[in-house]
């Protein structure tokens, strides 16, 4: 199989993650439960973790850097621990429900107003609508750093520019930037970072988190059994452990510590002018093909590694399953969870197929979809 | 069971803090390890660093210095 899914999840990981993960699942207790080795081990894995991703998200306090199964806990723990009744919320037309789900629930349950900065027919925001829809009780802007439908960059030290001016928080979702992309959350005034380890990070499924600026309070989403306190009714105050109740993915953790070894071996810069250049290659030739739509600013000089498409106005799903049965090609068709991108897009009918590429692909893996693409559009 | 001894016993708010404490010491060959917290001790998260007594001022510097917070200090024998 031709792996260009890796948008929805990197299937190729590197081999020392595996190993971590088999390691841990050897010998890692539970970390913050006990004092004992195994216990011991478990613990300073995930702290070693939390160290590593605070780097590299520029995040001021490996302490703040808090473990959740996915981007979109870890989403719904920032929205739901910060929007309070009254509140008005910016977001955009960019999002996918891991962010726009949380806030309509917020909309219905806690009367949180919500406007959305809307996106053209090529995805691009116009960064004055921020400036423009916000208010005096503009709590926050939640909003992606790209698009998993059309690869935009969101331009987040611009967007983090006017919050800050404002006063309002910036939430932002990570979910296709994160081990793709430099991000400095110091530098791009984020509040609140929210990632997942298993796209560009290359770590394990279920495990994602968020980076929470000092100062920016949040509260818990769940309470539980925290391995301290255990006699005070009430969650603990102190992040992590305020938003992390139960028992951590210490293995998928000691996973995504690997992967981030792995990144920081092959360099962060080197993995994206990389999945850049596949991402260009497959670019320049689609979009030459009579017949083929390709949706996106390509003019963009920093993007995410994805290239969505219409062939005529065959059914997205129908090209997707001929790509995979005959080609052994793996995209991902239909709405993507993206709905209002594609109102914007005027695909909310056909959806679109979406290749998306990282570090494990190869130029051969591009020619083939290419050439893939270039067959469909003829028959 | 060993015999107790008085040791300096250092205690942290959250298990987080407790491993930034434990790398740091690490790094600077300051002596002890990580125990269970004695239950003499409730502040804290569970961990602790049991240190010889005569540790106390080098730590407490060095630790101060880092810019690094405990939630008690004591001298308990354990």
């Amino acid at each position: 199989m031709i792996y260009l899914d890796n948008a929805a999840t990197t299937l190729r990981k590197p081999p020392q993650v595996i190993d971590a993960v088999v390691r841990a699942m050897t010998d890692m207790g539970n970390a913050a439960r006990g004092a004992h080795s195994g216990a011991l081990e478990a613990m300073r894995t995930v702290y070693n973790a939390r160290v590593k991703l605070a780097k590299l998200f520029g995040c001021p306090r490996p302490d703040h850097v808090v473990f959740t199964a996915n981007a979109t806990e870890a989403l719904n723990i920032a929205i739901s621990g910060i929007l309070r009744p009254g509140d008005h919320v910016i977001t955009t037309s960019c999002e996918h429900n891991s962010v726009l789900r949380p806030l309509y629930r917020m909309e219905a349950e806690r009367g949180v107003e919500l406007s959305f900065v809307p996106a053209d027919a090529q995805g691009r925001v116009d960064y004055e609508d921020f400036e423009r829809l916000m208010c005096p009780n503009t709590r926050a802007i939640v909003c992606t750093h790209a698009s998993n439908l059309t690869g935009n960059i969101l331009d987040i030290t611009r967007i983090g520019e006017i919050a800050h001016r404002h006063g309002a928080l910036l939430i932002a979702d990570a979910s296709q930037t994160a081990g793709a992309i430099p991000i400095d959350m110091e530098a791009m005034l984020i509040s609140v970072l929210c990632f997942t380890g298993h796209k560009g990070l290359m770590g394990p499924q279920g495990v994602g988190g968020l980076c929470i600026r000092p100062g920016v309070e949040i509260a818990p989403w769940k309470v539980g059994g925290s391995g301290i306190h255990s006699y005070d009714k009430q969650q603990p105050a102190e992040y992590p452990t305020r938003l992390e109740a139960g028992t951590l993915n210490g293995h998928g953790i000691a996973g995504l510590s690997a992967a981030l070894d792995f990144i920081n071996e092959v360099g962060l810069d080197a993995i994206e002018k990389k999945e850049h250049m596949l991402m260009d290659r497959f670019f320049q030739a689609v979009s030459a093909m009579e017949g083929v739509t390709v949706y996106g600013d390509f003019t963009q000089a920093r993007r995410s590694a994805i290239v969505s498409l219409n062939i005529r106005d065959y059914d997205s799903a129908a090209i997707s399953d001929e790509l995979s049965e005959t080609y052994g090609i793996a995209t991902r068709p239909g709405a993507h969870c993206a709905p209002r991108m594609h109102q914007a897009l005027g695909t909310m009918d056909q959806g679109a197929v979406r290749f998306s590429f990282s570090w494990f692909n190869t130029e051969e893996d591009v020619d083939a979809a290419i050439q893939a693409v270039q067959e469909l559009t003829v028959e | 069971m060993r015999k107790k001894e008085p040791a300096l016993i250092i205690t942290f708010a959250t298990t987080a803090a407790a491993m930034e404490a434990e790398s740091f010491c690490l790094s600077r060959q300051l002596p002890g390890r990580i125990i269970p917290v004695p239950r003499e001790i409730t502040a804290g998260c569970g961990l602790a660093w049991k240190a010889p007594v005569e540790a106390e001022e080098q730590i407490t510097a060095e630790l101060k210095k880092a810019g690094l917070l405990w939630s008690a200090m004591r001298v308990l024998e354990v």
